[in-house]
């Protein structure tokens, strides 16, 4: 049987990069074939690239055996190819249905179309609201919109594109459900992750991309996690095992009773949340996006102070409503989750990035910038964690994801704080800077600092962290220790089990 | 077809060269179009740009002309640096005369010593200062957009000039004339040279560039402007109060603003008139953007847009051009420089279709 | 008694007048604006319709072309702001800024030739029978063409943004410029049509000034009305039906201050003058005040420069 889509040889370069080289990969129908790689491996540009969004420079895309030679999302979706992109295309302002209705063509776009999504919806267990708003859905509804807009299209191929990194455990299986039941229709799916378990268990064939090459194919259900891995990096990845904290400190950080409207429009409200961090601990702070992570990170941090004095202490001191310069001189040190534009500025030199947080005292006199003090600065922090950068005067914007991260988290530790708040600090960075970020992080720890971790991979708190806790809807289960929990516990408390829904936690817009 | 790319790095020497290209670019246009009015490019462009700067008197009306766009352009040059986009500076600019000017009136003949002179200027500065301080305070309190508001501020400003001229400031031996009185000597600027109208204005407005030059490039504030205005996110991040900023860029900028106009009143125009400025708060937005919002770079766009006025008004008498034209002239310079700074970052590349 | 309705009809029928360029420029704005296009160079736009539309209003003696000339002008100017701030990605507001000065300074060179030329009249669209009837006949039936048409132009805009898929298409491209592309849109396109007419609407409501309104031409003729516009776009929170409230509370403003001094009242006339710039400021202060509101109503794409390579 031919192969119902083809690669042959695809091939694309960026300026001062080969994002694909001679990819060649065949999906038949029916099957669920994962394409697997590091951050920045060239996953996403060849999806693009039979998306018809990015244009090969060399090579040929067969579909059922023929030749496309010309390619646009239109053509592609034409086809029948779907695709659910990782940061998903929708709307926030437009409803389910008119979000759908612009991922379809206009004249299967009618006036019945809320009637067809809700048909479909209940065919496949996805259920969604034709009408709602999409910024007063959570994020697994969302990827729910953006399956039922490709599943109208009746498609032959659908891509998922990292589909499971929003999603909680449970959420997931129902995903793979959904998924093997296209399968057994014919339907043949591009899985892309780089979640090796839930590729063992999901795929029938994986196609493993490294620096843009293919350099493997292999029935994943043959291997192992540890030789997916492998083939992945290229070398046996790096062994990080848990370890336990020595001791309890005193307490750094002691939130009480939280509670704040959100300031931004669409943002989560923050209920009565309560907890502590001792010095010497890592808290992991586990849930799906959107359930007010963003809303407690800036209340924590100062970026909005305006939470009542009492309600934040951070050793032993009130400042639920200083700024975040004064908190930093108590001792604390953010990574907060945008690296370019927050936790860095783009077009500003890594010498004044670094005095971007650092103390002031030290790094300027009578008013003016020590230019060498921050060069100095800048330096040993590339030194220290191996920043891979043209030197101080390389603009934040030139690095590549893991580096800036690696600089960024750098200079937070650099000052040696009581306190470290990291959101999600290895997301979209290799293998490589992941592991150097959280062996830092433990050092802290091991230091006698204390660290208070945003992570949305369940795998990496249960590797870092001492106690867990996990947000819903604005309010923050109790940290419990890890031998207590299980992944499968925490994905339950993830998707709301055991939480008091007794008012709405989300913030209703005027 | 032709494509935007992204470069690797942006381009250092098209950094450099970008506004050159833009005056380049501008001459070619401008040669084209007396080209078109019937006149001879080589003579208008000797008119324009060759004359007003043959002789040391041309060279001091220059200065002249370059010292309220300097003082202007650097002003708004740190607030643009910090995304804060007063547009509004012509109005500061006359509410500092307006000041300048009320209180120069208060000086009769027989005073002496500085005061007479360095009062109206320090009055000037508070005017543009406080008029700057309305969009500021709106921007911060109550989130309503600055360049609207200072915009509005700037045609406020000059109905509010016109008021004052025909009612409260108005000269009762003027004939009808709505004008002020003439300042007496001692409330006049100081002249730099004797016999030119060059004042101590353009030393002031020297002064100030390098200040600017200090604040943009050596001190950890003017760091927290640019960064408030690259990444406000980062800023915030950072812990650095946008309010603050938005106060300083209006302050520093409308300020600056209402010294230039002081200095004009008090200087070489020596009343207050219906008309005090062709324009200078807004041509100063264009000095600002073309000396690459560094004030080194400003006072050299101050001196070719200086030119534009001198060499307008000779091309005016000795061409018959019309001086309308110095309009033009500013917005495409403007519209050159923009485009030109894009490949800066960006390289032109052929492409098949795609 | 009598006095008190003619005059009631004259400021109704003065404050559409008055408010109708602003509602040409602003409605093209905000066209502009739900596709994520910030063009801050409306007054410069007015300008060249405004000059344009009159040398050949002038010339050819009919009106009508003076009102394509207008619209076609304004076109040519947004171009401009075209080619820099969507082809070559230049910073909105700078841009704005300078097609503002560019066409101010391009409308007095071209235009000075002009000043003070007489102009036809352009006939009334309802017959004067229907003009004649007590009070209804002037307020409904009296006005000229323009006014007619602004308002049919907000109803025509309101339902395509509202009811098409094109106009769904371009509130798409205004909210989320990535995903729009994703889906395959043409960001750009779509963003180069809405530029376009926004000039040529701002063009028409230069155009009115100069060949209804005054109707002459003079330098600056539009007097800030273009930055009023880009006012009313944020008073109405980016709904049509609100723009054409706003720009009649605005020329309703202009107007009872002439009225006011027509009254004889002992106001300096430079003071009344500033009215429509300090009601201007007064609104944008009393809306933008509710952050929360104003956030979920702008675009969120605006004035952000798009390349399908980012």
């Amino acid at each position: 049987m031919a192969a119902l889509l083809e690669l042959a040889g695809i091939t694309k370069r960026y300026p001062g990069v080969v994002a694909n080289h001679d990819v060649s990969l065949e999906v038949a129908e029916g099957e669920i074939q994962a394409l697997l790689g590091e951050n920045g491996a060239g996953k996403s540009t060849l999806m693009k690239i039979v998306y018809g969004l990015v244009r090969q420079d060399e090579g040929e895309i067969r579909w059922k055996g023929q030749a496309v030679t010309e390619n646009s999302p239109v053509l592609a979706r034409h086809r029948g190819i779907g695709m659910v992109f990782q940061h998903f295309t929708l709307f926030e302002t437009l409803t389910v249905a008119e979000n759908v209705a612009l991922g379809l063509d206009p004249q299967a776009a009618g006036p019945d179309l809320p009637a067809r999504i809700r048909d479909l919806a209940t065919r496949y267990g996805l259920a969604v609201d034709p009408m709602a708003p999409v910024w007063s859905l959570s994020v697994g509804e969302r990827q729910r919109v953006e399956i039922v807009r490709c599943l109208l299209q009746s498609p032959r191929l659908l891509i998922m594109d990292e589909p499971t990194s929003v999603l909680t455990p449970q959420e997931a299986d129902g995903l793979f459900a959904t998924l093997r039941r296209l399968a057994s229709e014919g339907c043949a799916v591009l899985y892309i992750s780089h979640k090796l378990e839930e590729i063992r268990s999901l795929c029938h064939a994986a196609t493993v991309l490294r620096g843009g090459k293919v350099v493997a194919r292999c029935d994943p259900t043959r291997e192992t996690a540890r030789s997916l891995a492998a083939l992945m990096i290229g070398k046996a990845p790096p062994e990080l095992a848990h370890r336990p904290s020595r001791s309890d400190g005193p307490v750094v950080l002691k939130v009480r009773d939280l509670s704040l409207r959100p300031s931004d429009p669409h943002g989560t409200n923050l209920r009565r949340i309560g907890f502590e961090i001792h010095a010497g601990e890592i808290v992991g702070v586990a849930g799906v996006a959107g359930n007010g992570q963003r809303e407690l990170l800036r209340a924590l941090s100062g970026e909005d102070p305006r939470a009542p004095q009492a309600a934040i202490e951070l050793a032993g001191q009130p400042v639920g409503d200083l700024n975040p310069r004064r908190r930093r001189d108590l001792g604390l040190s953010f990574v907060p989750e945008e690296r370019l534009g927050r936790g860095a500025a783009p077009k500003l030199s890594l010498a004044l990035n670094a005095l971007l947080t650092g103390n002031r005292h030290k790094l300027t006199r009578a008013g003016l910038i020590d230019a060498k003090a921050i060069d100095r600065r800048a330096a040993e922090i590339i030194r220290h964690f191996g920043v891979r950068a043209a030197g101080t005067h390389a603009e934040a914007a030139s690095l590549s994801g893991g580096n800036l991260q690696k600089f960024i988290v750098g200079r937070e530790l650099y000052e040696d704080p009581k306190l470290l708040i990291a959101a999600h600090p290895t997301w979209g960075v290799d293998v490589g800077a992941a592991t150097m970020i959280r062996e830092e992080m433990l050092a802290l720890r091991d230091r006698g600092g204390a660290v208070l971790l945003f992570s949305e991979e369940l795998e990496e708190l249960f590797l870092l962290a001492d106690r867990i806790a996990v947000m819903f809807h604005g309010m923050l289960s109790p940290p419990t220790p890890i031998r207590e929990l299980t992944p499968e516990s925490v994905g339950l408390l993830m998707g709301g089990a055991g939480f008091d829904e007794g008012d709405a936690g989300r913030a209703q817009a005027h | 077809m032709l494509r935007l790319t992204r470069r690797a790095d942006p381009s250092r020497t098209l950094e450099i060269a970008a506004p050159l290209l833009a005056v380049a670019l501008t001459l070619v246009v401008a040669a084209l179009l007396f080209l078109a009015l019937g006149k001879n490019p080589l003579d208008a462009f000797r008119a324009m740009f060759w004359r007003p700067v043959q002789d040391l008197y041309g060279l001091t009306e220059l200065g002249v002309k370059v010292t309220p766009l300097i003082l202007c352009a650097v002003g708004l040059a740190i607030g643009f640096r910090a995304a804060v986009w007063n547009i509004g500076a012509e109005g500061q600019l006359i509410v500092g005369a307006v000041a300048a000017g009320a209180t120069a009136l208060q000086f009769g003949e027989e005073a002496s010593g500085p005061l007479p002179w360095v009062l109206p200027l320090v009055m000037g500065t508070l005017g543009g200062m406080a008029w700057g301080a309305i969009p500021a305070f709106l921007k911060t309190r109550f989130n309503a957009n600055e360049i609207l508001v200072s915009l509005m501020l700037a045609y406020v400003g000059g109905l509010t000039l016109q008021y004052m001229v025909h009612g409260p400031l108005k000269d009762p031996m003027s004939f009808g004339f709505p004008q002020s009185a003439s300042f007496t000597e001692p409330a006049r600027l100081p002249v730099l040279l004797e016999t030119t109208r060059l004042h101590v204005g353009f030393a002031l407005a020297l002064i100030a560039a390098v200040l600017a030059w200090v604040f943009v490039t050596r001190s950890y504030q003017g760091f927290v402007f640019r960064l408030s205005g690259e990444a406000i996110e980062a800023a915030a991040y950072a812990g650095f109060s946008r309010t603050k900023v938005v106060w300083g860029s209006f302050l520093i900028s409308g300020g600056l603003a209402g010294l230039a106009g002081a200095a004009e009143v008090a200087g070489p125009i020596g009343q207050l008139q219906p008309s005090i400025s062709p324009g200078y708060g807004f041509a100063a937005i264009i000095v600002a953007f073309l000396g690459r919002l560094h004030p080194i770079g400003i006072v050299a766009a101050a001196l070719l847009m200086g030119l534009f006025y001198v060499g307008g008004e000779i091309a005016q008498m000795e061409l018959q051009l019309p001086i309308a034209i110095t309009g033009v002239f500013q917005g495409l310079l403007l519209f050159f420089l923009l485009g030109a700074d894009s490949f800066v970052r960006w390289r032109l590349v052929v492409a098949e279709k795609r | 008694m009598g006095d008190e309705l003619d005059t009631a009809i004259a400021v109704i029928t003065a404050t559409l007048r008055a408010g109708t360029p602003l509602v040409f420029a602003a409605m093209g704005e905000l066209v502009a604006e739900r596709a994520g296009v910030l063009n801050l160079g409306i007054e410069g736009m007015m300008l060249v319709g405004a000059v344009v539309g009159f040398m050949v209003a002038a010339t050819t003696g009919i009106t009508p072309f003076g009102f394509v000339a207008a619209a076609l002008a304004g076109m040519a100017a947004a171009a401009i702001f075209g080619v820099l701030a969507l082809n070559l990605m230049t910073n909105q507001v700078a841009t704005g800024l300078a097609l503002a000065i560019f066409g101010g300074g391009l409308a007095a060179f071209i235009g000075q030739s002009w000043v003070g030329i007489p102009l036809p009249g352009m006939e009334l669209p309802f017959p004067e029978p229907l003009r004649q009837i007590p009070f209804v006949g002037p307020v409904l039936f009296g006005h000229d063409w323009l006014v007619y048409l602004s308002i049919l132009l907000v109803a025509g805009v309101a339902w395509f943004l509202r009811r098409t898929r094109a106009g769904l298409t371009l509130r798409a491209v205004g909210e989320n410029q990535e995903s729009a592309h994703a889906l395959g849109y043409s960001v750009l396109k779509i963003r180069w049509l809405a530029t376009l007419f926004g000039g040529a609407m701002a063009g028409i409501g230069g155009g009115y000034l100069s060949l209804i309104y005054t109707p002459q031409w003079a330098e600056d003729m539009t007097a800030g009305r273009g930055w009023i516009a880009l006012a009313l776009v944020v008073f109405a929170t980016w709904r049509p039906w609100r723009v054409l409230l706003g720009a009649y509370i605005f020329g309703g403003v202009t107007i009872i201050g002439l009225q006011i001094q027509a009254a004889g009242a002992s106001l300096d006339s430079n003071l009344i003058a500033m009215t429509p710039y300090l009601a201007t400021v007064v609104v944008l202060v009393l809306i933008s005040r509710d952050v929360t509101r104003i956030r979920l109503h702008t675009p969120a794409s605006l004035a952000r420069p798009f390349h399908p390579e980012a």
